[in-house]
């Protein structure tokens, strides 16, 4: 076979290469939404998160507007110190909007739903949650339920 | 009785010796790697054949393994309520285990056998001995390229393995089953990470390229130089280095997920 042929076989070979690492990079795994920076960032203050993860989802109405991107605990409060990123697509979310957490499903992912409230105001870059609702941990249901017959 | 005992130890002292022999053939042939990436048309060639060639078998047996996969994910999901996370299950089956094993095997099926009958037949043809009459080095001429070549091209073909196989996962479990194209992907992307499961998987994929190869090069280099021992030679590659990739799988998976 001749080295043209040859190095053109190999150069698509290389190529087909750069689209699957760029499939696996940028639509398997989070690599793109990682880089970041796209949106803004709102934090809430939760009692208990239960099983949230960071890049866990952030809807609003069961539409995907953000993603969590930080989880921390702070001291202070002794609560959970949450930041969401919220795509710039969905810049006007009333500043009393509330978050909470729930479960997809019985068993499924946790994610923070967002409602949306009345006021005029819109939510920026570095504001803060009023109201919150912590995650439903069920050993504490349980409990309740065992402490109250 | 004694007769036994005195085969066993042969056979012990065969297996020892063919052990060091492979690794001193890997050691010359990682010294002629030099002179291998300086005349690159060389690996360029072993490219086309070990890679290249490879590339058809794979890109299909990847579609379909991750149709399999969607398939049989959504049976079992779907009796949990679960089947939004068919993206997760297939993404991470294929991109930590599947890609690099079943390439692997794949690799030592179609390349593998084929780099060492090519070199069993060198050698009972006596070219290589006709290589070092002329003063060329057959570590670096013949041996060196196709090292290299398999190493680089095995996690590429795992690479496309996957990605082939997360879009035949797309193609079965939302085009067919009906599972939502939103939750498929998003959930696939929040629960696989870049740098512990796509990398890792790669790096599984790189050792795979270097044992499979260097087994088969080995092989073909030490058969008996007859039609029969070609052929058992080439029987040994696709045993040995099915079995290493197996066992070397486990053995990766336990170091590299287990933190």
């Amino acid at each position: 076979m001749n080295v043209r042929t040859l190095e053109t076989l190999v150069g698509f070979f290389m190529l087909l290469f750069f689209i699957a690492m760029f499939i696996l990079a940028m639509k398997v795994s989070n690599l793109a939404s990682l880089t970041g920076g796209s949106g803004y960032e709102v934090t809430a203050y939760f009692e208990n998160i239960g099983g949230l993860k960071p890049r866990a989802p952030v809807s609003a109405s069961g539409v995907r507007v953000g993603q969590v991107s930080k989880i921390e605990y702070d001291a202070e409060t002794f609560q959970a110190k949450v930041t969401l990123n919220i795509d710039n697509d969905y810049q006007e979310f009333p500043i009393d909007t509330s978050a909470s957490i729930y479960t997809a499903g019985l068993l499924g992912e946790q994610y923070i739903g967002l409602d949306p409230g009345g006021e005029e105001e819109y939510l920026a870059d570095g504001d803060e949650f009023e109201l919150t609702q912590s995650a439903l941990v069920l050993e504490r249901l349980i409990g309740r339920v065992l402490v109250n017959q | 009785m004694l007769n036994s005992v005195r085969l066993l130890g042969a056979r012990t002292l065969e297996s020892v010796q063919a052990l060091g022999r492979a690794h001193v053939f890997l050691a010359q042939t990682l010294i002629g790697m030099g002179s291998a990436v300086r005349r690159f048309s060389l690996v360029m060639q072993q490219l086309h054949a070990s890679g290249v060639k490879t590339l058809s078998i794979i890109l299909v047996s990847g579609l379909f393994v991750g149709m399999v996969l969607a398939l049989q994910g959504y049976n079992t999901l779907v009796q949990f309520g679960a089947e939004e996370s068919l993206g997760v299950v297939v993404a991470l089956t294929l991109v930590r285990e599947l890609g690099p094993v079943v390439t692997g095997l794949l690799f030592a099926g179609r390349a593998g056998s084929a780099l060492t009958a090519e070199i069993g037949l060198m050698k009972s043809t006596e070219q290589l001995s006709g290589l070092e009459m002329m003063a060329i080095d057959p570590f670096q001429r013949i041996f060196a390229p196709r090292l290299l070549a398999g190493f680089l091209s095995l996690p590429m073909l795992a690479a496309m393995f996957s990605a082939v196989g997360v879009l035949g996962g797309h193609l079965v479990g939302v085009e067919l089953l009906g599972v939502d194209v939103g939750a498929y992907w998003s959930q696939m992307q929040s629960a696989v990470s870049f740098s512990s499961d796509v990398l890792t998987g790669l790096i599984k994929a790189v050792v795979f390229g270097l044992v499979v190869t260097w087994i088969a090069i080995f092989e073909g280099a030490d058969c008996v130089p007859t039609p029969e021992g070609v052929a058992s030679a080439t029987t040994r590659t696709v045993v040995k280095s099915s079995l290493a990739v197996l066992g070397l799988d486990f053995l990766l998976t336990a170091v590299m997920f287990s933190v």
